[in-house]
């Protein structure tokens, strides 16, 4: 926290950068760099999912020797495709791109301090994972493919070197790509944590924050508690796969020879991999809450429904989250009694998530709402929170999910309540600050087109999937064409892969919008959007340090809208108490 | 940073709520997550553990060796690496103790103690792997995946003894090992694993004296182990690498190695960074910095290193 500013080159300013609004940006082009490779990926697998067997033009994009002499998608090459769409927008998009954006760019202006506790870890936390991203894109042109086990890897095919095509040198990327990953983002959960602990200016009570801060500290305490563990559990394979060791492996035998490895158990990778992932699940969606949050009170010109619950709610699935990791392994012989402590934890977890939706829904009921492209997004991260957790309660009951297990079920589940939310959270989230950070407006009309385009595309996409699943159609299957029972179902494929195309050229949208913004987007003013929380207070110009003068001091919470007696409908906290005037 | 209105409501902002730096504060956070790795790999371990109760190696039968000295010492000299490695924490407090009080040459000679206290369990670690993979009674592995050992009545014995070879003569290099010779083939190792279980079958019905102890620790009489051979022996196995273990199931040594491994390259860093420290403090980088407060923080890594070593010493060692 340099209080005097050197002179800056153009290294240090946008790419060695140790200004944590820099650091933002270079997330969140990163992420959505990776966002539009993972969208890619999708369209090309549907395309293969609905017309099974048949070339199309979309496989241009692709690698030559993934395609087949009759021009379609090599069935091995499909797996990659899955596999890999999966670990982008789970650990790239979701987790680094909104975490990483927002963290950054939020935590210092909405606390009011002037940078990151530590600039220098925050930009290692960004190049460890810009490396990470190099390393994982250049495994897609190994030889063998990227890794193809699915996202979650599960050993034997992410352990065993000769077990699949993708079980190579692409395994070996995505496990390093992942190991960098990871320290990346404890680099950047630590500074989050202690910046957010010592550096809140004065008057800014923990009682006071945003619930943006609030959300993406719990994001960072359950990173930093979770990633570890799947950074032991990423080690623990490393060492299976290539020094021999049997921690996952058993009584395996391939092309008719019995390898060595005795006594390992792959049950025990899946329990450390999900003591990770179902926390993971939260860590993409807790950021998109917070974002939520924010953009639903200052566009209802209300003070948020319930702050302390919404923070006791926060508080309470971090917890809960640490404890439901089971309910992803109903299906590997677990006791059935377990099975019904999973299942009553998991649903512990509707209780924390009902509050949440209430007290937006609260915030919205009777309020002036201002129907901005943020607002939208904002209103449909709940209702595909709603959306999808529904089908949650389903598969978070071990008798309800063993019947649904593996299916399209499970996939329109997550895609809904992890997927969706979480990236319209992000979508409001860039839509409201854009002003912020690059000083300019995104245009309106074309941000209406972007949300009411994807809106109905993903419904199209990810609702029928539903009944796929409850027809028994099995996940990541290169195409249903084998099974009559399933032949009734392709007409339904064709629809999803309607969707999930349309859906994708309407992103482009978004993309025009915002490299048209970028440079052409009439000037922001320093709060456009009338609302009370001290990133407003900053000038258009960004700056090194945030503030020109001395740090603002708080005086109130971050919610002061049409507060009774006052003149104007909002009243940022920075602004002093009025003589006799009661803070909230 | 700090202001008179808020004083005694840290909280508040505007201040450090804990007193901290944010130096110190992101250490504290960072050893919660080192936390959580050691954990994982130790919840790992006795998920494996568990599973294989009743055949799991004995510490006290697999540690014996003392350098020096003959004879069998169970987990005497873990115990004497133990003691080290603590010692070395307390000589790292007073170097954080004469931090605070700014005296820069007892920081000096503190520093320097911990360090030589950490080169020491490195050495002492580096002898006691080096002792684990070369061996020390000889297995012989079966086709129920399980390793059986030899014994004289209800007492362990080793494969050497029964064999007549003198293990510690260099004039005839380790008979069992063949892995030193490198152009054997797939067939010619299996050659020999089956002539070497044939002299071991020769050997058992010559001495009556000798038997085997089954994995789960159940002794047989000669006659039964002659049979129990001959239906089930694979392979002598002496020492212990990741796919070979001679004391026992072969998780034993994938965890031995993994974890005090990962615990040994942590020490190994606390090394480096305590000689970074110690240069530091030399060149007088700290006094004109007005505080000690890197010594402190490198403390913090290095008391958590010792602490993690007492669970992986009471999880490996001593249950």
């Amino acid at each position: 926290m340099s209080e005097h500013h050197h002179k800056e080159t153009f290294i240090t300013k946008y790419i060695f950068s140790q200004d944590h609004k820099m650091i933002a940006k270079q997330f969140l082009i990163t992420g959505m760099f990776m966002a539009i490779i993972g969208m890619l990926m999708s369209a090309i697998f549907r395309v293969q999912l609905a017309n099974p067997g048949e070339s199309s033009i979309l496989y241009n994009l692709l690698p030559g020797d993934w395609i087949n002499e009759a021009g379609a998608l090599n069935p091995d090459k499909y797996l990659a495709l899955v596999t890999m769409h999966g670990t982008i927008l789970v650990f790239w998009v979701l987790t680094a791109g909104l975490s990483g954006t927002f963290a950054n760019f939020l935590i210092p202006l909405q606390i009011g301090a002037r940078d990151m506790a530590s600039g220098f870890i925050n930009m290692l936390s960004y190049w460890f994972f810009f490396i990470a991203t190099v390393i994982l894109i250049s495994s897609i042109y190994v030889q063998g493919g990227p890794a193809s086990g699915g996202w979650t890897i599960y050993p034997p095919l992410s352990a065993l070197p000769q077990a699949i095509p993708g079980s190579g040198t692409g395994m070996t990327l995505w496990l390093i790509s992942i190991t960098l990953f990871v320290v990346g983002s404890l680099l950047g959960g630590l500074n989050y944590i202690v910046t957010i602990l010592n550096l809140r200016t004065i008057g800014m009570s923990m009682k006071r924050l945003p619930l943006t801060v609030w959300a993406l500290l719990i994001t960072a305490i359950l990173g930093v508690l979770s990633f570890p563990v799947l950074l032991s559990c990423g080690l623990l394979l490393i060492f299976d796969r290539s020094f021999g060791t049997s921690f996952y492996l058993s009584d395996i035998i391939i092309n008719g020879e019995m390898l060595h490895n005795v006594g390992g158990s792959p049950i025990l990778f899946e329990h450390l991999f999900w003591f990770l992932g179902h926390p993971e699940v939260y860590i993409i969606l807790l950021p998109a809450l917070g974002i939520v949050s924010e953009v639903i009170a200052v566009n209802s010109r209300k003070p948020i429904f319930g702050y302390k619950a919404m923070v006791g709610a926060l508080l309470l699935i971090a917890f809960l989250s640490f404890i439901v990791w089971g309910h992803h392994m109903f299906m590997t012989g677990m006791n059935p009694f377990l099975g019904s402590v999973f299942t009553f934890t998991t649903l512990l977890i509707a209780i924390p998530s009902a509050v949440k939706v209430f007290n937006y829904l609260a915030t919205l009921w009777r309020a002036n709402i201002r129907f901005t492209p943020a607002m939208l997004f904002a209103i449909g991260t709940v209702s595909a929170f709603i959306t999808g957790g529904l089908t949650g309660l389903i598969l978070g009951d071990s008798a309800l999910d063993i019947n649904v297990h593996d299916t399209y079920f499970v996939v329109g589940h997550f895609h809904i309540v992890m997927g969706l939310s979480a990236i319209y959270g992000m979508f409001a989230g860039v839509y409201h600050w854009f002003p912020k950070m690059y000083g300019r407006m995104m245009n309106k009309n074309l941000g209406y087109l972007h949300f009411w385009g994807t809106f109905i595309c993903a419904y199209g996409v990810f609702f029928p999937m539903h009944f796929l699943g409850l027809a028994g159609l099995p996940r990541r299957y290169y195409t249903n064409s084998a099974f009559p029972m399933f032949d009734g179902l392709s007409d339904i494929n064709s629809i999803i892969t309607f969707f999930a195309l349309t859906g994708a050229i309407i992103q482009a949208i978004f993309i025009f919008n915002f490299i048209y913004s970028l440079f052409k987007g009439p000037r922001a003013t320093k709060n456009p959007w009338e609302s009370t929380t001290l990133e407003w207070t900053t000038p258009v110009e960004r700056i090194h340090g945030n503030w020109p003068g001395d740090l603002p001091v708080v005086t109130r919470w971050a919610y002061d809208y049409s507060k009774p007696g006052a003149s104007a409908d909002f009243i940022p906290q920075d602004v002093p108490l009025k003589e006799g005037e009661e803070e909230h | 940073m700090s202001n008179k209105e808020n004083y005694g409501k840290p909280w508040e902002g505007g201040d450090k709520p804990y007193e901290s730096s944010y130096g110190k504060l992101m250490m504290w956070f960072f050893l919660i997550t080192d936390t959580l790795t050691f954990s994982a790999f130790l919840a790992a371990y006795g998920f494996s553990r568990f599973k294989f109760e009743d055949v799991w190696p004995i510490a006290e039968e697999v540690f014996t060796h003392f350098p020096f000295l003959h004879g069998e010492h169970p987990l005497l000299f873990v115990a004497l690496m133990t003691f080290i490695l603590i010692m070395s924490s307390v000589t790292m407090v007073l170097a954080v103790n004469f931090g605070h009080k700014m005296q820069k040459n007892k920081v000096i000679l503190w520093l320097s103690l911990t360090i030589v206290g950490g080169i020491m369990f490195l050495g002492s670690q580096a002898w006691e792997w080096g002792h684990f993979i070369h061996g020390d009674k000889g297995g012989i592995e079966t086709n129920t995946e399980y390793t059986i050992h030899i014994a004289e009545g209800e007492k362990l014995s080793s494969v050497y003894k029964l064999m007549d070879i003198d293990k510690y003569s260099d004039a005839n290099e380790n008979p069992f090992q063949y892995f030193a010779l490198e152009d054997l083939t797939a067939e010619m190792k299996e050659g020999f694993d089956v002539q070497n279980i044939k002299s071991l079958i020769e050997k058992l019905e010559a001495k009556p004296e000798f038997n085997i102890r089954k994995a789960n620790r159940i002794y047989l009489s000669n006659e039964e182990s002659v049979n129990y051979i001959k239906e089930n022996a694979t392979k002598i196995v002496v020492g212990a690498n990741l796919v070979d273990n001679e004391y026992g199931h072969r998780l034993f040594a994938d965890y031995f190695f993994f974890i005090t491994g990962f615990h040994g390259f942590h020490v190994f860093s606390g090394v480096v960074l305590l000689i970074i420290i110690l240069i530091n403090t030399i060149k007088g980088t700290y006094e004109k910095r007005g505080h000690y407060e890197m010594v402190e923080k490198v403390g913090l890594y290095w008391h958590f290193v010792d602490l993690v070593w007492v669970f992986v010493f009471t999880f490996f060692y001593l249950v």
